[in-house]
């Protein structure tokens, strides 16, 4: 707590920038739009900003699936009165979960390495490009767009391998309200599945972008944002299918 | 203004702190063993939140007027950030009040809800439905017979409102009311269930309450002390009835409520 | 000069949009994106204040007839309150003070240009938007709304035989909150990564306004619990229409059985209330953010204890996700637990009591100045206190036994939510209008608007404690079949006449709201003569804030009263008076 609060004339001292000594003219510029070079300071804060806004959607999505985990728990451990013996029972019946599921974990892990590829592959080309020629680079290269397009195969084989499984449990007998132990292994994977197919219409968006020659800059944020994403997705995708194999 | 703000604020302070210490409205009277404590810790907490609730309205008022800006040759506000003795002086008064309170309650919720009923205890399944309590004794035999969920059928009331299984030897002698009759200074142990939405079953004179939760049958106990009507209603939001879900408990004599269910047991022969 | 001069920057980040769609319907602008979310709200409080007007005649006229409506049936009563709760709770409550003022005024505050993600920021607006469509809907299809309270327990919410409402209305009512959830999580990315990322420069987070601090924790618990209402709704939805048994056991409604089993009520109490705890904050701290403002701005001194406010708001924060049980203490839940719940409830007690005693503190000692922003902040506290106290009858169980589902509760959190932190918006809207429209409000109207409303709403809830204490239950469409509930019906007629009132008296703010935006006086740059950055800026402000430069921050949100300083006031981008403390 101050006692006599002094008051001090102020010598404004030179302001420096964030990075590299530029004045911090517009540091906050308002987010989306504008041409950015690689490399550039707004290129980094841009960068930054949006592996920001995605660790925190992340963390959105993680609570999700906490929610539907906790749902799990305790609808498995939760006796209920059966009421023609008016006792408590426990209804739980882990169901068999199809073989396939493991060969799609396997499809997901490795789309997880080609979409590392294509991100790197993507910061390469830019960084290529800036040291080529002074202006900011507008071309793409080709084997980026395969990277990408290995991800975007793999991602979609995944989900078609997520639909068979479905078609194998249902011909078991086991459909969304059969059980609830089946209901839970509909609602895992369906919502997984879901947010998994909104980072592959991502990744078409991106690819097309590099089709249409948009800036290279920009490229390297989306697929490098999209790129936490995807590994995120495959990380929870291994938890829901240990959730589902062990916390039976 | 700041004298304006003085005096509103007093008055709804004082106005309302009057009609909690008139006890205009109030509990209604408590006829349970638990009553005493709890209505005891009601008034120690309304007591002690009563006085912080005046004296924070009263000061509130009070600095509005004192420090109201008088003209403009007024002397300057007293510029300070704060002072860290007070704020750790009154966090830890703050803290030991609510957290003190809290523990002092915590016996008397032990003694209500950590325990089972003791085993001489009457039984009572309480059952909750679309609009309407049902009361279920076991009868001589001290068992409940088995009720069958495809049997309900609340139209024709009693023992087909709850399902009950008449081919079970143990039904025979339960005997189904509308109307929920204990003895009085003996422990009721409350069983209690639903059959449709969550119900809840609350006895305000026993300051008893509970939900009434379907696929659950919960255990609750209560000790009535005194003879009379009471009565008792449903709690928890369960459609378009919730306002009519009511009844009555009658508390009587050991000796009333023998032949009360004697005469219930007769009727089923 | 007080502010230095850069080079003006050629591109804001998007230029200026042109035309009326860009400019005023899918905008990009956080000030437009804030002023649509402040009119969405508005729409919704006249919505729900409606719905509780009708609700207060039927409680004292159960028979009487409503013009255009007819008579109110008990099922309809209970559709009024279950969509005036949702609506107000989430269309009001958790929109206007922070996808409102805050989507408004946070950027500028920190010194930025805009919202981290403008796109994103536009969408959320449309999808809130589209989910209050939604919402209303449900009144209109067969059936109607729903009737099981904004809490939407199951299986009354789950099964459409339940109760009228229930089948195409209740599906109604949680889609439009599922996508609601998705507006507000899109919101609160944005919210946490402009604070985090996008501060000028000297604007360290120790030196944010407290409104800032309130937005980014508010926007931090929406983060982390609308994803838990949204699989709370996800698994509802499941239940109503895929036939899974979540939530509801083998049931029998009405003698007939219903195709689920195994499921368990308590699941969803979990969910709903892991979320529905942090939301009753979500819906006090901006306004106790706004309110820290606002007395330190109107007595001409520092807020009372700065560090402890931040500190305060983060307490308030982690501990709103640990007392969820509190809602709980009836339901069944094991009585253990229940305690262990208590004591957390009354450990948020103790942060909000930190800040009633530094708003206090800010009081004593100043030159109190009484705008109207300032009546209602004072207001505020008033009304904290009140609805605050009452909570640790609440919070310990043994207490909730009498008091659960009783008047005393809805008493409790209208206090809270239901007034304080509507004053908070008033006091918001009061506060900012010039610097949003470029005009004063009128001062008389504000205080007949402040004096009516104060005085009303205490005659509204505080006299439900009492009903509740007496044992008047609450949801109940009328009070005509249990004998002790007579004698409480004059209270209860006292209440609805105050109801109307009060009611009545919130027309003169809405007439003052258009009419000032008209014909207001004209309002200068800075009016209240505050310190913080949306009063260094034009009004309204530009498109990109601050006019092509960005502002460097030498001072905290609080310099009042500086002893030596020329005025009394320093602005937080005044570098010739750095007030050491």
């Amino acid at each position: 707590m101050a006692s006599v609060p002094t008051t001090v004339p102020f010598e404004a001292e030179p302001i420096a920038g964030r990075r590299g000594g530029a004045p911090p003219c517009h540091g906050n510029d308002g987010g989306e739009g504008g041409p950015f070079e690689y490399g550039s300071a707004a290129f980094a804060q841009r960068l930054r900003r949006a592996r920001l806004g995605m660790f925190v959607a992340l963390s959105a999505i993680a609570m999700i699936f906490v929610s539907f985990t906790s749902a799990y728990l305790v609808r498995q451990g939760l006796p209920t009165i059966d009421p023609s013996t008016a006792t408590l029972v426990h209804d739980w019946l882990p169901v068999r979960l199809p073989p396939l599921f493991l060969l799609n974990t396997l499809v997901l892990v490795v789309s997880g390495f080609t979409m590392e590829l294509a991100r790197r592959q993507t910061a390469r080309e830019a960084a290529g490009t800036i040291a080529a020629s002074e202006a900011p680079a507008l071309r793409t290269s080709r084997s980026q767009i395969s990277w990408l397009a290995l991800t975007i195969a793999l991602g979609l084989a995944f989900l078609a391998g997520q639909v068979v499984a479905w078609r194998e449990l249902a011909a078991t007998g086991f459909y969304l309200a059969t059980s609830p132990s089946s209901s839970f292994v509909y609602l895992l994977t369906g919502m997984h599945g879901i947010h998994l197919l909104g980072a592959v219409l991502v990744l078409l968006f991106a690819g097309a972008a590099a089709i249409l020659r948009k800036p290279i800059a920009s490229q390297v944020v989306i697929l490098d944002v999209t790129g936490w994403y995807w590994h995120f997705m495959a990380v929870l995708w291994v938890y829901v299918f240990c959730l589902m194999k062990f916390a039976r | 203004m700041g004298l304006v703000i003085l005096i509103v604020v007093w008055l709804i302070t004082f106005i309302s702190a009057y009609f909690f210490l008139a006890k205009t409205w109030w509990l209604p009277v408590g006829a349970s063993a638990a009553a005493a404590g709890i209505d005891h810790h009601f008034s120690t907490t309304y007591i002690l939140m009563g006085a912080v609730f005046i004296a924070a309205q009263v000061a509130l008022g009070f600095l509005a007027w004192k420090f109201r800006e008088r003209g403009t040759a007024s002397t300057a506000a007293h510029y300070s950030h704060g002072n860290n003795k007070l704020e750790i002086i009154w966090t830890l008064l703050t803290a030991v009040l609510f957290i003190g309170l809290n523990l002092a309650s915590g016996s008397i919720w032990a003694s209500e809800r950590f325990r089972p009923a003791v085993s001489n205890a009457t039984q009572v399944e309480v059952t909750g439905m679309q609009f309407a309590w049902y009361f279920r004794y076991p009868g001589p035999d001290g068992k409940f017979g088995a009720t069958k969920p495809e049997l309900i059928d609340p139209s024709i009331g009693g023992e087909g409102a709850l399902g009950l299984d008449t081919t079970d030897a143990a039904s025979k002698d339960d005997v189904v009311s509308g109307v929920m009759y204990v003895p009085v200074n003996r422990e009721v142990e409350v069983i209690l269930r639903a059959h449709d939405v969550i119900h809840s079953f609350f006895i305000p004179n026993m300051r008893f309450k509970q939900d009434a939760v379907p696929g659950l049958a919960i255990h609750m106990h209560f000790t009535p002390i005194a003879t009379g009507d009471y009565e008792l209603t449903c709690a928890e939001l369960c459609g378009l009835g919730h306002y009519k879900m009511n009844g009555m408990l009658k508390v009587v004599s050991q000796e009333d409520y023998e032949k009360w269910l004697a005469a219930r047991e007769a009727e089923k022969q | 000069m007080a502010t230095r001069e850069f080079t003006a920057h050629e591109s804001h980040a998007h230029a200026a949009p042109q035309g009326f769609i860009r400019k005023w319907v899918f905008s990009l602008d956080h000030k437009v994106i804030g002023i649509q979310y402040f009119f969405l709200a508005l729409s919704a409080v006249l919505v729900g204040m409606l719905l509780s007007l009708l609700m207060r005649i039927h409680l004292i006229w159960p028979t009487a007839s409503v013009p255009l409506i007819g008579e109110i049936k008990p099922e309809t009563y209970l559709t009024l309150l279950t969509m005036h709760g949702t609506i107000m709770v989430f269309f009001v409550l958790t929109t206007a003070p922070q996808g409102g003022f805050g989507n408004y005024f946070l950027p500028i505050q920190i010194g930025a240009a805009d919202m981290a993600f403008p796109v994103l920021n536009m969408l959320s607006f449309w999808v809130t938007a589209l989910a209050f469509v939604v919402m209303l809907s449900a009144f209109f299809v067969t059936g109607g709304a729903p009737l099981h309270g904004w809490t939407g327990y199951p299986p009354l919410s789950a099964l459409p035989s339940a109760g009228p409402g229930e089948a195409l209305g209740a599906d109604l009512w949680v889609i439009s909150i599922a996508l609601f959830c998705i507006g507000a999580l899109m919101s609160a990315l944005n919210f946490i990564t402009t604070t985090l990322d996008m501060r000028a420069k000297g604007m360290t987070l120790m030196r944010m306004p407290l409104t800032c601090w309130a937005w980014f924790v508010t926007a931090i618990l929406g983060l982390l619990a609308f994803g838990v209402l949204f699989s709370a709704g996800i698994l509802l939805l499941l239940d109503r229409n895929a036939g899974t048994s979540f939530y509801v056991p083998l049931v029998v409604v009405n003698g007939q059985m219903v195709g689920h089993r195994g499921g368990s009520p308590l699941l969803w109490q979990h969910l709903f209330w892991f979320f529905g705890h942090p939301e009753v904050y979500i819906a006090i701290l901006p306004a106790m953010g706004l309110c820290s403002q606002l007395l330190s701005v109107f007595s001409r001194k520092p807020i009372f204890g700065y560090k402890a406010m931040v500190y305060a708001i983060l307490a308030i924060g982690l501990l709103g996700f640990m007392v969820w049980g509190h809602h709980m203490f009836m339901s069944g839940m094991s009585p253990y637990t229940a305690f262990a719940f208590s004591i957390m409830t009354m450990a948020i007690g103790v942060p909000s009591a930190i800040k009633t005693f530094n708003w206090l503190g800010t009081l004593w000692g100043g030159r109190i100045r009484f705008a109207s922003p300032m009546l209602f902040a004072i207001g505020f506290v008033s009304l904290f206190v009140s609805g605050g106290i009452s909570g640790p009858f609440l919070a310990q169980p043994v207490l909730d036994i009498p008091l659960h589902d009783t008047a005393f509760v809805t008493g409790h959190f209208h206090l809270i939510m239901g007034v304080a932190s509507i004053f908070g918006i008033f006091a918001a809207t009061y506060y900012w209008f010039p610097k949003m429209f470029g005009r004063m409000m009128n001062e008389r109207l504000a205080q007949a608007h402040f004096w009516l409303t104060f005085v009303g709403t205490y005659c509204i809830f505080m006299p439900m404690h009492y009903a509740g204490m007496a044992g008047q239950p609450r949801r109940y469409s009328q009070f005509t079949t249990l004998h002790y509930l007579e004698k409480l019906i004059p209270l209860n007629e006292f209440i609805s006449f105050a109801a109307f009132v009060t009611i009545a008296a919130q027309l003169i703010f809405v007439f003052n709201l258009f009419w000032s935006m008209k014909a207001g006086k004209k309002a200068s740059d800075n009016p209240w003569e505050a310190t913080t950055l949306e009063w260094t800026t034009a009004t309204p402000p530009p498109h990109d804030n601050f006019g092509g430069h960005t502002p460097v921050v030498y001072n905290g949100p609080y310099e009042y009263g500086v002893p030596g300083a020329p005025k009394d006031y320093v602005m937080q981008t005044d570098p010739t008076i750095v007030a050491v403390h």
